[in-house]
């Protein structure tokens, strides 16, 4: 049985799509059979950023109305046999998604594959808890901003009440992604710092993305930031992610600021 | 000017800390708040229900935080003859 994972935050445009597309072409390079889904009906992206918007026929919402056979609908990656993709529609109505449709596709998918991993629509309506509600770890993608460490402890709320988990009583896991983080701002004093978001949402650091060119430059060619460049900050950074999702135990190092300096403090425990 | 301004600019992730801080613990608190007034809401409905007809729109339910005392304000319109129907 495969792991499902949501990739949530409150906040829109914080990196949850970029995420999941770089996550999970990440582990699936490292040989794990990954599918990542779009959640976001109606405003579907994560093809787009996956490259493969032209190849989309059957959609998410095909599937749960039964016109559509599941396998009909999953894309494979043209780079990485072991990657799928599962569309979200987008001329259809978001209503479409039934809590019973999504349990049947989420259960098929996870008898399939090693890693189902779900991205969420912003926001804390109906999309966003069904996208969490059989999430087995959840990400919470977070810029260091207001606003966004705002929404995201809403979001955790949601984890720790709206979910199959927390109804049976269960802790359900979760970790901190930190994206479009700049140390040298962070260091004078005009970004919030890691140990400042973390302390505030108190959930384990899953890693540290940091603000980069390439991650834009990924999302314009449409390949994962880890199938792009793979020797990029960003990429690096998310391997070293999905490895510690796998429960390898890494120390997070924050991209970009001066190690001779500042080296004392690298042994961070990571999620 | 702009040198100036770059040295002597004070930082503001400290505010940003500080802010989200109290804004967080305000927010944690009172959305614990607003499940117990919705709760408390349904079963003094149901209680009350079990006596009399009462329209579910006309009850109040207001929980008031104060530094010393809190106040619970239960508002409960009755019909003019629902006592004597369920009677």
């Amino acid at each position: 049985m495969g792991k499902v994972i949501v990739v949530t935050s409150g906040k829109g445009g914080v990196g949850k799509t970029t995420s999941t597309a770089a996550l999970g072409a990440a582990l699936a390079q490292n040989g794990e059979k990954v599918v990542v889904v779009d959640f976001d009906v109606g405003l579907r992206n994560l093809d787009l950023v996956m490259g493969a918007e032209r190849r989309v026929v059957y959609d998410l919402v095909n599937v749960i109305q039964g016109e559509a056979k599941l396998t009909q609908a999953l894309i494979r990656d043209k780079r990485v046999e072991t990657l799928y993709l599962l569309p979200a529609s987008q001329t259809r109505d978001k209503d479409n998604l039934t809590p019973e449709g999504v349990e049947k596709v989420i259960a098929a998918l996870k008898s399939a594959f090693d890693w189902v991993i779900c991205d969420s629509p912003a926001g804390i309506e109906r999309g966003a808890t069904l996208a969490m509600r059989h999430a087995d770890v959840a990400i919470v993608v977070t810029n260091p901003e207001v606003s966004s460490v705002r929404d995201s402890d809403r979001i955790i709320g949601l984890l720790d009440s709206k979910t199959l988990k927390a109804e049976n009583g269960e802790q359900m896991e979760k970790h901190l992604l930190l994206t479009r983080y700049d140390s040298s701002r962070a260091e004078r004093g005009d970004m919030l710092k890691v140990d400042d978001v973390l302390e505030i949402l108190s959930i384990p650091l899953l890693g540290i993305i940091p603000e980069s060119m390439d991650v834009l430059r990924a999302s314009n060619v449409g390949a994962p930031v880890t199938l792009a460049d793979g020797r990029s900050a960003p990429a690096m950074a998310y391997f070293d992610a999905a490895r510690r999702l796998k429960g390898e135990s890494l120390p997070v190092t924050i991209p970009g600021e001066r190690r001779g300096l500042f080296g004392k403090i690298f042994g961070r425990k990571a999620a | 000017m702009n040198l100036f301004r770059l040295f002597s600019r004070s930082q503001s992730a400290p505010a940003a800390r500080e802010r989200l801080q109290v804004l967080l613990a305000h927010e944690r608190a009172s959305a614990g708040d607003s499940d117990l007034v919705i709760k408390l809401r349904d079963e003094i409905l149901r209680a009350i229900s079990k006596h009399m007809q009462i329209d579910s729109e006309k009850v109040g339910v207001k929980l008031e935080r104060g530094i010393q005392v809190s106040t619970l304000v239960v508002d409960v319109e009755i019909p003019f003859d629902a006592a004597r129907k369920a009677a």
